[in-house]
């Protein structure tokens, strides 16, 4: 039956259509789209295995980490159960002490991988200084302890005497803590178990995200102000002056980041390139030489440089495709060239001002190289601060909850950045 | 290009401000990466023109950093490593980012917007809390401080370029070729080599080259996740800026220099050829 004849015997009446192979044609189609919807499925399923397993899962695994808390749970099963009718006010009684006794003497017959006490010691030191020599001093000498045991290890370690230490232990120990978060945003808990301010003077992290935020902005402000000319004067000149014109800045682009930043260090320190010329032409002495690095001058400089392409290429695709009649059309209108630039011209760039914009400000938001490089001390950012915690303080519940606020704020930035272009419109080169 | 005659004085000084400011913009750009190259054949250890230098006098070069940089043995096993981890881990996620691309291009495709998204988290998520968190699993895994563990970390965070490029060139891709293709009596393996490999070469190209310079210049998961054997080339200048700092670290600069003009030349003909080919193919 030819199709022209298929189409005319058409009955009015809906009729199952079905293949050669006689399976109704609904069925057969919807078997095809489910086969070639697996096999796009095929085709993407290793690489999202890979990215869940070593890239999404080690974050959220990061993260939980903020919130973690099993060290004090572990270790002193007894004595917080003991600690469950204790009331806050004074020291505890003398069954909280036995209690303690136990956990640790028990603690001592376990393998040495499997013992506890080193954790705890570590954990409690994160809310209270000195913590941890109260707890090593102390599982030395338990053995040896006898009733009263209150006094015995009050004896061993002044700590013990101290109702601030078993508040702690009695707060901490759930599975999981908000008190990472409380450090993290420069807050602790008072006696009642409040979360209040901390004194002035140990205030770090709320002012760091707010310097790091600062410094993020600043340097997003100056490669506008930078990228904002040069992407006109690109967009504005014929393709084949301005493809190479381009390679000034794609080079910086494709050039290693230490490459820019020890550039930088050549140029701006006291001995460097910038102050000796200074020096030698007379315009300042060689006593007042300018200290243009490590501190927020020397993150400012080399990031603008190393974020500007960042800027300029959004820019420059969107300048592109404005069409140079509308700027005329406004000023054969009577515009004067200011007019018709700051009413014709801008608005149409404020995609590529947009777009460029959130990206340079997400990527300083969490750089690390630079301002550890060249930042010194005023000029370090949140990053720096995680770094900090993860290899020198030791503090991983700490960091995670700063790279957990980070991150979140990151996301948020992206997810606007998302709406205001759309993902697929980032270009390399 | 001439001035138009309507110009009046103001719009002149104007104009010519205007080229000013900005190729003293372009200065910015440049200077600061050219300058290392003639201050890495400096003849003594300062990072500033010596007098010498200035007068052109033979005496004030030296190859002796250059030489500095070949002898020693830390700086050779960086470039080992850096050439070794950036090829494996361009392999790995050219091979599966390719494979993603040619997934998502697809129209059955489901929760695309989602997948999407999760393959190129890498890219937006800060790298200090990636390598965090790399270091933390990779250690719980045993696989921090080796080979493999630098190459996985690499792998990942260099496919969200992959899949960007590839899917940029599956855009404009004929879907009739694949299909004559197959009308002709191919196999979709042998359409896939035949047909869509070669018109998406230069995608999977560029995208393969961004993955390497993403492991080549990357620094931040190397210092958590790498051992002392696995220092690359940026964690080498790292360490060379932070303690020691000597014009070796400008001559390995210079030469990092001309190898990014090496890729930026090649990603350049790899883009035009890519154009080519587009506008021939129907659209």
């Amino acid at each position: 039956m030819s199709q022209a004849d298929a189409t005319q015997a058409a009955p009015p009446k809906r009729e199952k259509l079905f293949t050669a192979d006689g399976t109704p044609l609904r069925k057969a189609l919807e078997r095809a789209n489910r086969r070639r919807k697996l096999t796009a499925l095929a085709l993407v399923g290793p690489l999202l295995a890979f990215i869940l397993i070593f890239f999404a899962f080690p974050i959220a695994q990061m993260m939980w980490r903020s919130v973690d808390n099993p060290q004090i749970v572990n270790a002193l099963p007894r004595t917080l159960q003991a600690l469950d009718t204790w009331d806050g006010q004074g020291l505890p009684n003398e069954a909280v002490f036995a209690a303690l006794h136990a956990d640790m003497i028990e603690d001592l017959d376990r393998p040495r991988r499997e013992q506890t006490i080193g954790p705890l010691g570590i954990r409690l030191n994160y809310e209270l200084s000195a913590a941890r020599s109260a707890i090593s001093r102390t599982s030395r000498a338990v053995q040896n302890f006898e009733a009263p045991y209150s006094d015995a290890f009050m004896d061993a370690h002044r700590l013990w005497g101290q109702p601030e230490l078993w508040r702690i232990i009695k707060r901490e120990g759930r599975p999981l803590t908000l008190s990472y978060y409380v450090a993290a945003t420069d807050r602790e808990y008072d006696e009642a178990g409040n979360i209040v301010k901390r004194p002035e003077n140990r205030q770090i992290y709320v002012s760091l995200f707010g310097r790091t935020l600062a410094l993020s902005l600043a340097i997003t402000f100056m490669t506008f102000a930078l990228g904002f000319p040069i992407a006109y004067f690109l967009a504005n000149m014929p393709m084949r002056y301005a493809n190479l014109l381009m390679i000034a800045v794609l080079l910086p682009f494709w050039t290693s980041l230490l490459v820019r930043t020890s550039a930088w260090i050549v140029l701006l320190q006291q001995q460097g390139v910038i102050n000796e010329l200074l020096v030698n032409i007379g315009l300042i002495s060689d006593a007042n030489r300018i200290s243009m690095i490590y501190n927020q001058t020397g993150t400012i400089i080399a990031m603008t440089h190393i974020l500007l392409p960042f800027m300029v290429l959004p820019l420059y695709s969107v300048m592109r495709t404005i069409p140079v009649s509308y700027t005329r059309a406004a000023k054969s209108l009577g515009a004067t060239p200011w007019t018709a630039f700051r009413r014709v011209y801008f608005p149409q760039t404020l995609p590529g001002i947009g777009a460029g914009g959130v990206l340079v400000f997400i990527i300083s938001i969490g750089y690390y190289i630079t301002p550890a490089l060249v930042g010194g001390q005023s000029g370090r950012m949140i990053s720096n601060e995680i770094a900090r915690h993860i290899q020198q303080s030791l503090n991983w519940g700490l960091a995670a909850a700063l790279g957990t606020m980070l991150l979140v704020g990151v996301l948020v930035l992206y997810w606007l950045y998302n709406r205001l272009v759309g993902a697929d419109s980032l270009k390399f080169g | 290009m001439a001035l138009p005659a309507y110009y009046t004085a103001k719009d002149k000084i104007w104009h010519y401000a205007f080229r000013v400011i900005c190729f003293a913009i372009f200065f910015f750009l440049l200077a600061p990466i050219l300058i290392m190259i003639p201050l890495s054949f400096n003849a003594l250890p300062y990072f500033t023109f010596t007098r010498e230098m200035l007068t052109l006098n033979p005496d004030g070069f030296s190859l002796r950093w250059y030489q500095d940089f070949l002898a020693s043995d830390s700086w050779k096993r960086s470039i080992r490593n850096s050439f070794g981890i950036g090829i494996a881990a361009m392999l790995v996620s050219t091979f599966l980012g390719t494979l993603a691309a040619l997934g998502l291009s697809r129209s059955e495709m489901p929760a695309k917007g989602l997948i999407m998204g999760i393959l190129i988290s890498p890219m937006i998520v800060p790298l200090i809390i990636s390598a965090a968190g790399m270091f933390f699993f990779f250690s719980s895994i045993n696989i921090a401080q080796t080979y493999l563990g630098v190459v996985l970390a690499h792998a990942a965070l260099g496919t969200p370029f992959v899949v960007i490029t590839v899917t940029a060139t599956l855009v404009g891709f004929d879907h009739s070729l694949t299909r004559a293709a197959a009308n002709l009596g191919a196999s979709p393996t042998r359409t896939f080599f035949k047909i869509t490999m070669p018109l998406i070469l230069p995608g999977v190209i560029s995208g393969a080259l961004f993955a390497f310079i993403t492991s080549f210049d990357e620094i931040v998961v190397v210092l958590f996740v790498a051992g002392v054997e696995q220092r690359t080339i940026p964690r080498e200048m790292w360490s060379g800026i932070r303690e020691d700092i000597s014009p070796t670290i400008l001559a390995v600069a210079t030469i990092l220099v001309m190898v990014s003009i090496a890729l930026l030349t090649v990603v350049e003909l790899l883009r035009r050829r890519g154009e080519r080919m587009r506008g021939l193919s129907p659209q």
